[in-house]
């Protein structure tokens, strides 16, 4: 079973307890009301979907029931860092 | 003239006591659901008798009365007594929320050498006294019920889950006790 580690229960708890919540660091506009079909279809629809690094939120939904955010790699379905909400995109470094 | 309807709490006159290890029902008690900003902590501490656990898996426990940590703003206080926990909470003036669950919930003690195993027949976490010492507790699942684990001894958990989960808790836990 993967573990995954809670920046709010600051340990590694079992994927069981944890509930993926889409991508993260996507921004809500200000200016809903004035944003064309297309930029509404851009902001609401489309995600990155990318092969290797993705920055998604995930919500530990039977433990401390926050939602946090994480880097995993798809390719290798690894955990590369947990961090808080709110808190910027760590530095991974190279070669990761 | 009228039938009188009697209540039956869930898991009412359910025991196990085999291989060496017993499940029975909690006795009815108080509980609370609170939510609190770190601003509140200090006043509901005080309204409460007890302090709230700030650090992550963390109880505290007085007189019959204890407060688990579940989340950075959210506590499961238990009362044995069961004292009106939210009227203790009322004279508090700063924000916070206080949701009687005392009939939401009900919970099972188990007990036994076999206490761990037994547990981890539906519960992933590691529950070595390493990793959950006595008086920790957490919010984790078991099977497909969400619980509140919360380790009263080196050998004793109380499991507190939803009561139209009980049911499924305990034929569960029941079924891990026998499984050797």
């Amino acid at each position: 079973m993967l573990l995954i580690h809670c920046p709010y229960c600051e340990e590694d708890r079992p994927e069981l307890e944890f509930r993926h919540a889409g991508e993260a660091h996507i921004a809500r506009p200000e200016n809903m009301a004035e944003l064309s079909d297309e930029e509404f279809e851009r902001f609401f629809f489309i995600r990155s979907n990318p092969k290797g690094i993705v920055y998604e939120r995930w919500r530990h939904i039977h433990g401390c029931a926050r939602f946090f955010n994480a880097a995993r790699d798809t390719v290798s379905d690894r955990f590369l860092a947990t961090y808080k909400t709110g808190e910027p995109k760590p530095d991974l470094g190279k070669g990761k | 003239m009228a039938d009188t309807i009697a209540r039956a709490s869930a898991l009412e006159g359910r025991f196990l006591n085999a291989d060496g290890l017993t499940l029975v029902r909690a006795e009815p008690a108080a509980r609370l659901s609170l939510r609190a900003p770190k601003t509140a902590i200090k006043s509901l501490s005080k309204a409460l008798g007890l302090d709230l656990p700030e650090r992550p898996k963390t109880s505290s426990a007085k007189d019959g009365r204890a407060a688990l940590w579940l989340g950075p703003d959210e506590w499961l206080v238990i009362d044995e007594n069961q004292a009106d926990l939210a009227g203790a909470c009322a004279s508090v003036a700063e924000f916070h929320s206080a949701v009687d669950v005392s009939h939401r919930n009900t919970a099972v003690l188990v007990s036994g050498a076999r206490v761990e195993t037994v547990l981890n027949a539906g519960c992933p976490q590691d529950l070595s006294l390493d990793a959950f010492p006595v008086c920790a507790c957490s919010r984790t699942v078991f099977g497909k019920a969400e619980v509140i684990l919360w380790r009263t001894g080196a050998d004793a958990f109380r499991v507190e889950c939803w009561r139209s989960f009980s049911d499924y808790v305990f034929m569960l836990l029941e079924q891990a006790t026998r499984d050797r």
